[in-house]
């Protein structure tokens, strides 16, 4: 008997993306580029969120014209975003025959209290978190994937460093703690249960993490694979970049060898302007994506 | 202790070192082209073949993983790991490693939406083997030295050609480790092999 949709299905997709990089483009030209520097998956997009970030207004699932073209272009996985809690972007999309849904908090929120009850979907989700709450509460919706939130399109890596640091530290905690001690922990951070005893036991989350949200060059996505992440996403830093395709492969190679210092140091060179970034304490609580729904 | 190497440029490696020491062999994580020297078998794991391919490129892979499968030292693929082994892959001229004589097709059984796991049979190995099929590829058509150890709907997922193995799905997403196990006895009898 075969079984689609399966957990192991679902999480295992994620498995083979692990030391990757995941890059956001905008049409069938860009995700070639993207596929021929070596991304293991792309993120089709109507806008980068740095022209989200410009644009204002309200942020929806991509035109399916251009999912559609980013899905014939390359042999690679292809992801799209739905605004979180739109059961019916998701749906579009998983129609559409996405390899993964990202429900992204990048996209203006559909729902600002609930999100999308993953379980009931075949096609596998990757969701936001900050911390280990908001990645339990993910996971326990059924997100076969995780990504650190980060600030999007802001090209400033700091809150990606915060998000990261902060789910690896707690899993540390939990691990420290009693057994006695993990409900209180649950309580406090709004955290299944059964999920947190899983993690304290493994030291892991169930599912892949990756690191998101202001990573704009190489030096920043060694960064946060040392800092525990499974792989990048590259959002507006490569196709915001002077050359691409060259800034694209340095990313992946970056990404791969992770503590190699001199290599990293070469793959640095002559790259180009990066993405100008964004100083946090300019942005407003408005501004902030990562803040939206929890 | 019998050394088994796993390609770690991308893709699920560490779950593939997990599944070696449970089988009682020694794995390292390979990301240098001199780590091979060490080996006595090496195993490339599932992942996306494009971005394996081109890392395999930039760092001088690609010859002496090549080497190393032609002096006899077994090889174990997994998914993207076979589509680099083989030796054509349907409706594209591009070869990898070309070291095994069998034609496969890329996410054959179609995209995530339609990736299944099931119960395999497995030839002399393990029945009722719980395989985890992701945008999988299948073995289109097999070398006369090849020998099919397992089929599903009628497409070979598990093959063998001497010192080389291949398969469709990801023995390394579950904690059944007999197929791991049936690799390392091939490591360990070309190991007794090539030391006479």
């Amino acid at each position: 008997m075969s079984k689609i949709g399966t957990d192991l299905v679902k999480r295992g997709m994620a498995e083979m993306q692990k030391g990757g990089v995941i890059m956001d483009v905008v049409n069938a030209e860009q995700a070639k580029i993207a596929e021929e520097a070596g991304a293991v998956a792309v993120m089709a997009l109507e806008r980068v969120p740095s022209d989200i970030r410009a644009a204002g207004g309200v942020a929806r699932m991509a035109d399916p014209t251009i999912t559609e073209e980013v899905l014939n272009a390359v042999s690679i996985p292809v992801m799209a975003k739905a605004r979180i809690g739109h059961i019916v972007e998701a749906r579009v999309l998983e129609a559409m025959g996405v390899d993964y849904i990202d429900e992204s908090e990048v996209l203006t929120p559909a729902d600002d209290i609930y999100h999308i009850n993953k379980r009931d979907f075949t096609v596998p989700f990757v969701c936001g978190c900050r911390d280990l709450g908001e990645a339990t509460r993910r996971i326990g919706e059924g997100a076969s994937m995780l990504r650190t939130k980060g600030e999007p399109g802001t090209g400033n890596v700091v809150e990606a460093v915060n998000h990261i640091r902060k789910v690896q530290s707690q899993i540390r905690h939990l691990q420290s703690l009693a057994e006695d001690e993990v409900m209180v922990f649950a309580k406090e951070n709004g955290a299944p249960f059964e999920i947190l005893m899983q993690i304290r036991e493994e030291g892991r989350l169930p599912v892949v993490n990756f690191a998101a949200g202001g990573v704009a060059t190489p030096s920043d996505a060694a960064l946060m694979m040392q800092l525990g992440a499974d792989g990048v996403f590259v959002g507006s830093g490569i196709f915001k970049s002077d050359n691409p395709a060259k800034f694209a492969r340095a990313i992946v190679e970056a990404t791969t060898h992770y503590d190699d210092y001199k290599l990293i140091g070469e793959l640095s060179k002559d790259l180009g302007t990066a993405m100008a970034g964004i100083e946090m304490s300019t942005l407003t609580p408005a501004d902030r994506m990562a803040d939206r729904s929890e | 202790m019998i050394k088994i190497g796993v390609l770690g440029l991308q893709g699920a490696f560490r779950e593939h070192v997990r599944s070696v020491e449970a089988s009682g062999a020694e794995g390292i994580i390979v990301k240098r082209v001199e780590q091979l020297d060490d080996l006595d078998g090496l195993i490339i794991p599932g992942g996306e073949s494009t971005t394996m391919r081109r890392l395999i490129d930039k760092y001088n892979f690609l010859e002496p993983l090549r080497q190393f499968g032609k002096q006899g030292k077994p090889v174990f693929g997994t998914c993207a790991g076979m589509i680099l082994l083989a030796s054509e892959i349907a409706g594209t001229d591009i070869v990898h490693l070309g070291l095994m004589d069998i034609k496969v097709e890329r996410n054959a059984f179609g995209r995530q939406r339609e990736s299944f796991e099931t119960d395999l049979d497995i030839k002399g190995i393990a029945e009722g083997y719980n395989a985890v099929f992701i945008r999988a590829p299948y073995i289109h058509e097999v070398g006369p030295e090849v020998t099919v150890l397992a089929t599903h709907q009628d497409k070979v997922v598990l093959a063998q050609q001497g010192h080389l193995l291949a398969c469709a799905f990801h023995p390394e997403l579950t904690d059944d480790h007999r197929l791991t196990a049936h690799f390392v006895g091939m490591v360990e009898e070309s190991k007794k092999t090539l030391a006479s």
